[in-house]
């Protein structure tokens, strides 16, 4: 119950600010339109909707860590927090307040991201339903980096961290804007040891309907979203106690 | 039985040692201020007080519990107002107040009772449907104290409660805070002479995480000799003369 009335809190914090909903929400379906636009005018195929839009999703994930981090940094900056600790409130209520909210907003961003790709062409399938839970994990593990980053960094910090190079490293490293196999080398490396390519690549894999073919993706990104969000807890408990 | 009653309490950080063996007695229904320049360990008493950090040595009982061994039974008797406004900034005002009342587990009907009944006292009724964050610093203040009180606490610590408040915000904060002398006991830490002169029932003055005084205003004075309050503690604080 307190726990509830915390996790709503941090919900209407989120919603209400329209820099989060412009960012979240707008910059991925601006970026959608924006290169399904271009494909339509260049001879090559290197924005096809079907492909661009897997990689989308997970890039718009990334503003879920830039929100509840900054969520997280702002209270404990304005003391919000501190007075909270003086109330019955445990670490578990904290924890799960502050994660809770943005799974549905993560998973309700990835919706209008897929509905919005098929007004400008991606083919319709129940595939879609599977490819929406199939971003999970990666939506935990955006969420929990989020409240490992609050808990660490200034929201200066955390503009920084992850409004700026959390951002542009998603976007770089799951391909959503080329073939990383065409760059190959140390970048793919890279890139195949972070969890954006995999989330992407599962992303396309359960859009096309191969399941099996997401699976040894989807593993990878939920063993980064367990290690994130044990990190996570961590973290917090310790600043916690720390205060 | 003392509202609060501190025992040798310390609190080192590395090497600086913030609070030095305090010992302290305050009576229920009292209103106290703590009172010292800047880093005179006012803040990180009222921390150790209120469970928020474990003193290094020592123990505080607030109405009989201990801070170190019981501090969930201590955050039960409390309400804190910190230094800085800890409001959510987008949430209403009565939102504000009904945050804290799902907290601590109120029912429908005691949320709307106290949102109510608060909102009268402290003066938010024309501003309950604002957003908190969009209030001035005194509004912001105010909807800080009604939060602290949602608890209905035994003692109510305002720490720096009008720290750059202009003189109207001041004294409207003041009068709020005069309302509340004999309820509760309130611990208030301020570094405003006038402040504490005008509104506590003793004032404690701290240097360098000592407690070097302990009186009301003209106990103080007489103490050190001053015509005047501020006289009084320049005299304590520079001197060391009680």
């Amino acid at each position: 119950m307190r726990m509830m009335t915390f996790a709503k809190r941090c919900s209407k914090e989120l919603l209400r600010d329209p820099l989060n909903l412009g960012f979240g929400l707008g910059f991925p379906l601006v970026l959608l339109l924006l290169l399904s636009s271009l494909q339509r005018n260049i001879p090559v195929s290197l924005f096809e909707i079907d492909t661009l839009t897997p990689g989308m999703t997970v890039f718009g994930l990334s503003f879920m860590t830039l929100f509840s981090a900054t969520l997280v940094s702002r209270d404990r900056e304005s003391a919000f927090l501190q007075r909270l600790y003086t109330t019955p409130l445990t670490g578990f209520d904290f924890i799960l307040g502050y994660m809770l909210p943005l799974l549905p907003i993560a998973v309700g961003q990835t919706v209008i991201c897929y509905l919005f790709a098929a007004a400008l062409g991606l083919t319709v399938s129940v595939n879609i339903i599977c490819a929406v839970i199939g971003i999970i994990p990666m939506a935990v593990f955006n969420i929990a980096l989020g409240l490992l980053c609050g808990s660490l960094l200034s929201v200066k910090q955390v503009g920084g961290i992850c409004g700026a190079l959390l951002t542009n490293l998603s976007a770089w490293l799951s391909g959503v804007w080329f073939d990383i196999g065409l760059v190959g080398g140390v970048f793919e490396k890279i890139a195949n040891l972070l969890p954006f390519l995999h989330a992407a690549e599962a992303e396309k894999a359960l859009v096309g309907g191969d399941f099996y073919g997401a699976v040894p993706h989807i593993i990878p990104v939920a063993l980064y979203a367990i290690s994130a969000a044990a990190a996570a807890i961590l973290c917090f408990l310790r600043q916690k106690n720390r205060q | 039985m003392k509202a609060i009653k501190a025992d040798g309490l310390v609190k080192r950080y590395k090497k600086i040692t913030a609070v030095d063996g305090l010992g302290l007695e305050i009576e229920q229904g009292e209103l106290f201020s703590l009172l010292g320049v800047n880093g005179a360990g006012k803040t990180t008493t009222v921390k150790m007080l209120t469970c928020m950090t474990k003193p290094t040595d020592g123990d505080a009982f607030l109405c009989g519990c201990s801070v170190t061994e019981e501090p969930e039974r201590v955050k039960a008797l409390i309400g804190v107002s910190p230094q800085e406004t800890a409001i959510a900034p987008m949430l209403t005002v009565k939102e504000n107040l009904e945050l804290m009342c799902g907290i601590y587990g109120f029912s429908r009907e005691k949320t709307a009772e106290k949102t109510e009944e608060l909102s009268k006292r402290l003066m938010l009724d024309t501003v309950l449907k604002r957003k908190a964050g969009k209030l001035s610093g005194g509004y912001q203040r105010r909807v800080s104290i009604a939060m602290a009180l949602i608890s209905e606490p035994e003692i109510l610590f305002l720490d720096e409660p009008t720290l750059g408040l202009d003189v109207i915000a001041r004294q409207g904060l003041w009068e709020v805070i005069r309302s509340l002398k004999g309820k509760i006991t309130v611990v208030l830490t301020t570094h405003y002479m006038e402040e504490a002169e005008a509104l506590s029932d003793r004032i404690g003055i701290m240097k360098n995480g000592r407690l070097m005084a302990v009186g009301t205003a003209e106990e103080l004075k007489k103490k050190t000799g001053s015509e005047t309050f501020e006289a009084a503690f320049v005299s304590i604080v520079k001197e060391g003369a009680v």
